[in-house]
């Protein structure tokens, strides 16, 4: 409602700068939508704030189960500017980013090899499709029985989760490679090998990228799991899991959102370096 | 002549002693046969390509014309039978093909420039003279837009101009053309049209076009193979031999209407006869 009312005034100068009356409904008819067009994207959030706000406000919800939206923010901010949230905030992501580049190293290649192999592929395609369903979560002893309570656990087990997705979708993307493209190759006289690196390879980018952005997301969450209920002493799982414990609900949800904007952001970047990389990705 | 055949005549008995095609022959095709799921597509095929022409194939639907290139082509493996090239193999063979669909041909991942470059990279051609070569076609075919840019954003006739400069970037001895301008506006089929005949008259490079437009094959053509339904026979190769380069004006010619009318008849008495042929209950 706001910035309907700004972009109406804002006509007005103009109008009043033609000296023509007219001018001013048709001005307002014109702007009104495109101004509203780029603040689509905040009216979901800012309205979740008003009525999580209205809900508090009302004694809907007790207090001590849900702060202010304001409260949670500043205890966000405040924790993120330099506070004890910063250090699980950084230590949540590199630990995920160590899981995600493990996976990458190891699923990519790995990936575009069986691809290029049906035989390969399809004699371990089950037992990829059988781990990639199984939910990593359910692995976590397992882990603990291999790697103990440590660092190594957590990083190990986001690994492994986020290899097969990136496995699956690289070996995929190779399967699956316009087949008159690799015509197009073979009868300008490529080589089995240079069919693989000039086309196969190629075309598997888009797939992988696919794989590696699913890959990033599943290793946070992998990691946020093993925070909690592994032994950890930081990170953002440790955080919210403690701050539950002692009813700290603004440091609980602060932390929340923290591991959600994590988890956004790295989004974000994969989406822009696909761009980039891809840059022939759906034309 | 004999280079390949040797080895070959180990396993494969041949019943019918190879006879070579009439002097002038490009590409002999013989005993060729496929099936498609359990019935003949082609059976005992025999076909001679002359050396230096357009040949033109047309036919009704799903008599296998972009099969039978894309058989010649090594595209798709045959049953049996025997393709040469000059008394070559296709291995020994370098041919160019043009598909109808340039957005699925076409690597999107390099600039234009460099998927015309790609198969005189393919065959180990250092950087002068891949850019010389490039130059050259660059000029036969007055390209007016930028190669520097990717494919996709290109129009679709420029895509397909790309694509065949691409094929045609070696020096192939045979270019097949899959129906090249099907996913074409007319403008540009015009437009292509006219630069393949060009590139033709300047090279002489025989060319197997498969066409579902009657008045594009007859108008391209030197020969107008016209095939039968399945299993696929020739039902009549008929020869069109009016100077080039020929013009729109041509189009209206007694010369070039008889021939259109002549193929139009074969073609229609063959969609009229019964197929003798029946896919397998």
């Amino acid at each position: 409602m706001a910035d309907s009312i700004v972009a109406a005034g804002s006509a007005k100068p103009d109008a009043a700068a033609d000296a023509r009356p007219t001018a001013a409904p048709v001005l307002k008819k014109i702007r009104r939508p495109r101004a509203l067009g780029k603040c689509l994207p905040i009216i979901g959030p800012i309205a979740l704030f008003i009525i999580w706000d209205l809900v508090v406000r009302a004694g809907w919800i007790k207090a001590i189960l849900l702060p202010t939206p304001a409260s949670t923010l500043i205890t966000l901010v405040n924790g993120l500017a330099g506070g004890p949230l910063l250090l699980d905030f950084l230590v949540t992501f590199m630990r995920t980013l160590e899981a995600f580049l493990i996976a990458a190293v190891i699923g990519v290649p790995l990936g575009v090899l069986l691809g290029s192999n049906e035989r390969a592929y399809r004699s371990v395609e089950f037992l990829i499709d059988f781990f990639r369903s199984t939910p990593s979560s359910a692995l976590i002893p397992l882990f603990l029985l291999i790697f103990g309570v440590s660092d190594i656990n957590k990083v190990a087990i986001a690994a492994f989760g986020a290899l097969l997705i990136v496995l699956f979708n690289s070996a995929y993307g190779v399967l699956n490679a316009r087949k008159q493209r690799v015509m197009a190759a073979k009868v300008m006289g490529a080589s089995r090998w240079q069919i693989f690196k000039d086309v196969l390879l190629w075309e598997s980018l888009q797939p992988t990228f696919v794989g590696l952005r699913s890959a990033v997301s599943m290793a946070l969450v992998i990691v946020i799991v093993a925070e909690m209920f592994i032994g950890s002493e930081n990170g953002l799982g440790h955080k919210i899991i403690d701050a539950q414990q002692v009813l700290n609900v603004r440091e609980m949800y602060a932390a929340i959102l923290a591991a959600g904007a994590l988890g956004y952001a790295l989004n974000v970047v994969f989406i822009v370096i696909e761009k980039r990389i891809v840059h022939w990705s759906g034309r | 002549m004999s280079v390949v055949i040797s080895p070959k005549l180990k396993y494969e008995e041949p019943v019918v002693p190879f006879i070579p095609g009439p002097p002038g022959t490009h590409i002999t095709i013989r005993g060729l046969t496929k099936y498609f799921a359990g019935w003949p597509l082609y059976e005992d095929f025999n076909l001679d390509i002359p050396k230096n022409k357009i040949v033109s194939v047309f036919g009704p639907n799903g008599c296998g014309k972009s099969t039978l290139i894309n058989m010649i082509a090594g595209l798709i493996p045959i049953d049996s039978g025997q393709i040469l090239f000059d008394g070559k193999s296709l291995a020994d063979t370098k041919i160019g093909y043009v598909f109808q669909n340039y957005r699925e041909a076409m690597f999107p991942w390099l600039r234009t420039i460099d998927n015309i470059a790609y198969p005189l990279k393919l065959e180990g051609k250092s950087k002068v003279e891949i850019k010389r070569r490039v130059e050259e076609l660059v000029a036969s075919f007055d390209v007016k837009f930028d190669l520097n840019r990717y494919p996709y954003e290109m129009s679709g006739g420029q895509q397909q101009t790309a694509s065949i400069m691409r094929a045609l970037a070696p020096g192939p001895e045979v270019l097949f053309l899959d129906e090249p301008f099907s996913a074409l506006d007319f403008e540009m089929t015009l437009f292509i049209r006219e630069k393949l005949q060009e590139v033709f008259m300047q090279t002489g490079t025989t060319m197997m076009l498969v066409s579902h437009d009657l008045e594009e094959a007859v108008y391209l053509a030197d020969e107008i193979l016209l095939l039968t339904k399945r299993p696929t026979k020739v039902a009549h190769i008929l020869h069109y031999d009016d100077a080039r380069p020929r013009t729109v004006e041509t189009l209206t010619q007694p010369r070039f209407i008889e021939a259109k009318k002549m193929s139009l008849e074969i073609f229609q008495t063959e969609i009229r006869r019964e197929a003798t042929a029946q896919p397998p209950k």
